[in-house]
């Protein structure tokens, strides 16, 4: 449904070019929810806002190919983008109130956007309005939908945002870590919630976030992104189960356990991620690297088979061993 | 070494912290929110109590008024069996050396147009007569400690990342050789790989110099790493007080038993049972009558309406406020 080929997203700045984005490809099929993962600064917010066609930044420079449903989206203009946004691409974000204005309820932002992409009138807008509040498990629908946003709950503001998005029939959300402002037992309602649209409306999902506990939870394709590349991606089974780079162990080893023995010390990745300014030369992840040899001097490419793939020169035998043993020597930062 | 009969260091009895919020021009006239509602807590030598607690339960409101950054509105507060809950501020400055705290964003607590050197400095400056050659070499001595570089003396916070202002945080408050040290979610601001790093700082500083930690955040899953007791709470009170490791294993409290079961777990196989709370955390304004949770409790009954539970003994060493506990 999506096809993102040699994705390169660059910004000029007066310290130079910076490459945010660097050759990504992948794909988003129908009714299917794609985990992004990675931490600040990995690219995977710039990525995905490039599919919506929401980098206005003069400065940006964006190169390759973004196909959805067998249509070219970079280079579209600005009046063609609006009718895939909202009616075939749906975004939500971190913060709820981005996307909502203070001084109208959240009935009339719902409706507002039904009437842009739809015939509807004002009263069926609104009945409308009032059945998605519903659909995403807003208590009071009725009353809800003439509440204004400061009225609600970080947790109510998520869900007025989802049901907007919802409301046009997108057949692809692209949710940038909707449950990371929200406490945990709101999180798992959300989450649950996102599991039910491709249940309840067949979308397809891309969920980005920088939390593994999230996308095992919900995802069914996992990509891990690392300084502006995909590093390594499979189904969830594949990256939990036999990750096969570095990083993603190092990701899956940074989390305290919530069940079993508590480790005397956590295995922490040493260091911090690059800055995209003065990327290493070779492999991006290298000089982190507990498993760094040789060949990381040059840069690696995806490599493996059609459901699993890393960016990473291990042999397949050592990171095999390398991660059935998992005891390797806590790294440190100094 | 926290042997629950130590005398603790820190002990909050009955404490309470209240807020006057509206005034004459808001519609609902005056009014006051019990943020901090009738804690009872020890902090024991040596110890981490970890609390946690989702946004507004009062646990940040309950971090400030330990370290008497809040005065407190009721209740009492000892610092080594010294009552100090009314102590004014001058009484308060011998104490403050000893309990110093860590915030959760660094930046915002690092003045940016200082260099690190003074920004380190500042408290032995403040609180010492030290000469500046031992100032100096003291600056160098937790630059180490905390696992920053001694050649960045000179830079300035913008210049660091985030795990490494978080890093000169900790030495500052360091610098006073403090004995309890309030860490209001020191982590949650970090990515993950620097938030073990961290994580694993506070824990050989601890093992080293013989700290004692109340480690605040929201993530169940780092206080179940970092404490050696865990305190839950809810709309301002404590709900649930134990041991980590029996607490995470068999909660007693429904509301600690649904915090646990809802974080998402890097886990493919575990079948999990969780437990999806409905509603949201009430409006501490207008708390609901009895216990405070059964709005929201799974297990609620009658008397949970309109009988608000205390904090009682379970099992040794545990409490819980509900009436119908789970475990113990």
């Amino acid at each position: 449904m999506l096809q993102v080929r040699g994705l390169k997203i660059s910004f000029r700045t007066e310290r130079g070019l910076v490459r945010a984005v660097d050759d990504v490809s992948f794909d988003v099929n129908e009714r299917e929810i794609v985990g992004v993962v990675g931490e600040s600064g990995s690219g995977k917010t710039i990525s995905l806002l490039s599919v919506m066609g929401l980098i206005s930044d003069p400065n940006a420079v964006i190169e390759g190919s973004i196909v959805y449903k067998g249509r070219e989206l970079i280079g579209l203009p600005q009046r063609e983008l609006r009718h895939v946004r909202g009616e075939e691409i749906a975004m939500i974000f971190q913060d709820p109130m981005t996307a909502l204005t203070p001084v109208y309820t959240i009935g009339w932002q719902i409706g507002e956007q039904l009437r842009i992409h739809t015939d509807l009138s004002r009263r069926a807008a609104r009945k409308r309005a009032v059945e998605l509040l519903d659909a995403v498990g807003m208590a009071r629908p009725d009353l809800m939908v003439d509440r204004y946003p400061h009225q609600l709950s970080g947790g109510m503001r998520q869900r007025a945002v989802i049901a907007m998005a919802l409301s046009c029939n997108p057949s692809l959300l692209i949710a940038d870590e909707p449950t990371t402002a929200l406490d945990v037992t709101v999180q798992a309602q959300i989450l649950e919630l996102i599991q039910r649209l491709r249940r309840d409306f067949g979308s397809a999902v891309v969920l980005i976030t920088h939390d593994m506990g999230v996308v095992a939870e919900v995802a069914d394709r996992v990509m891990v992104m690392y300084a502006g590349r995909i590093v390594e991606r499979g189904s969830k089974r594949d990256l939990f189960k036999s990750p096969w780079h570095p990083y993603t162990w190092g990701l899956l080893d940074s989390i305290p356990p919530l069940q079993g023995p508590r480790p005397r010390r956590l295995k922490s990745i040493a260091g911090a991620p690059p800055s995209l300014l003065e990327l290493p030369k070779g492999c991006a992840f290298g000089p982190r690297c507990r498993f760094r040899f040789h060949s990381c001097g040059d840069r690696p490419i995806l490599a493996g088979n059609d459901g699993h793939q890393a960016a990473c020169f291990l042999s397949p035998e050592v990171r095999d061993a390398a991660w059935s043993r998992r005891a390797a020597p806590v790294a440190e930062a100094s | 070494m926290t042997a629950p009969g130590a005398a603790p260091l820190l002990e909050a009895i009955h404490l309470g912290k209240t807020f006057a919020v509206g005034g004459r021009l808001s519609p609902g006239g005056r009014k006051v929110v019990h943020a901090v509602d009738d804690v009872s807590l020890e902090v024991r030598p040596g110890e981490t109590v970890g609390l946690v607690g989702e946004s507004g339960c009062g646990k940040s409101t309950l971090g400030r008024c330990l370290v008497r950054l809040y005065d407190i509105t009721a209740g009492q507060l000892r610092f080594k069996g010294t009552d100090i809950s009314h102590y004014s501020r001058r009484q308060l400055r011998p104490i403050r050396r000893e309990m110093q705290m860590v915030f959760q964003d660094p930046y915002a607590s690092l003045n940016p147009r200082r260099r690190v050197g003074d920004l380190i400095a500042e408290p032995l400056r403040v609180h010492g007569k030290r000469s500046r050659g031992e100032i100096a070499a003291r600056v160098r001595e937790l630059m180490a400690l905390v696992g920053l570089a001694t050649g960045h003396i000179e830079r300035f916070p913008h210049e660091f990342s985030g795990g490494q202002r978080q890093r000169i945080g900790i030495a500052r408050a360091l610098a006073l050789d403090p004995h309890l040290i309030v860490a209001d979610e020191p982590v949650s601001a970090l990515d993950v790989s620097i938030q073990a790093q961290i994580v694993n700082l506070l824990a050989d500083l601890q093992e080293r110099l013989g700290l004692t930690y109340l480690f605040i955040a929201h993530d169940l899953s780092v206080i179940r790493q970092v404490a050696t007791r865990t305190a839950v709470m809810y709309l301002g009170s404590i709900v649930e007080l134990g041991p980590t490791d029996e607490l995470y294993r068999a909660p007693a409290h429904p509301y600690t038993q649904a915090l646990i079961s809802a974080v998402p777990v890097p886990d493919v196989d575990g079948a999990r049972n969780r437990i999806v709370l409905t509603g949201d955390v009430p409006n501490p304004m207008n708390p609901p009558t009895g216990c405070r949770f059964h709005p929201r409790c799974r297990f609620v009954k009658d008397r949970c309406r309109v009988e608000r539970p205390v904090l009682r003994e379970i099992a040794p060493d545990r409490t819980a406020a509900c009436h119908f506990p789970l475990a113990g």
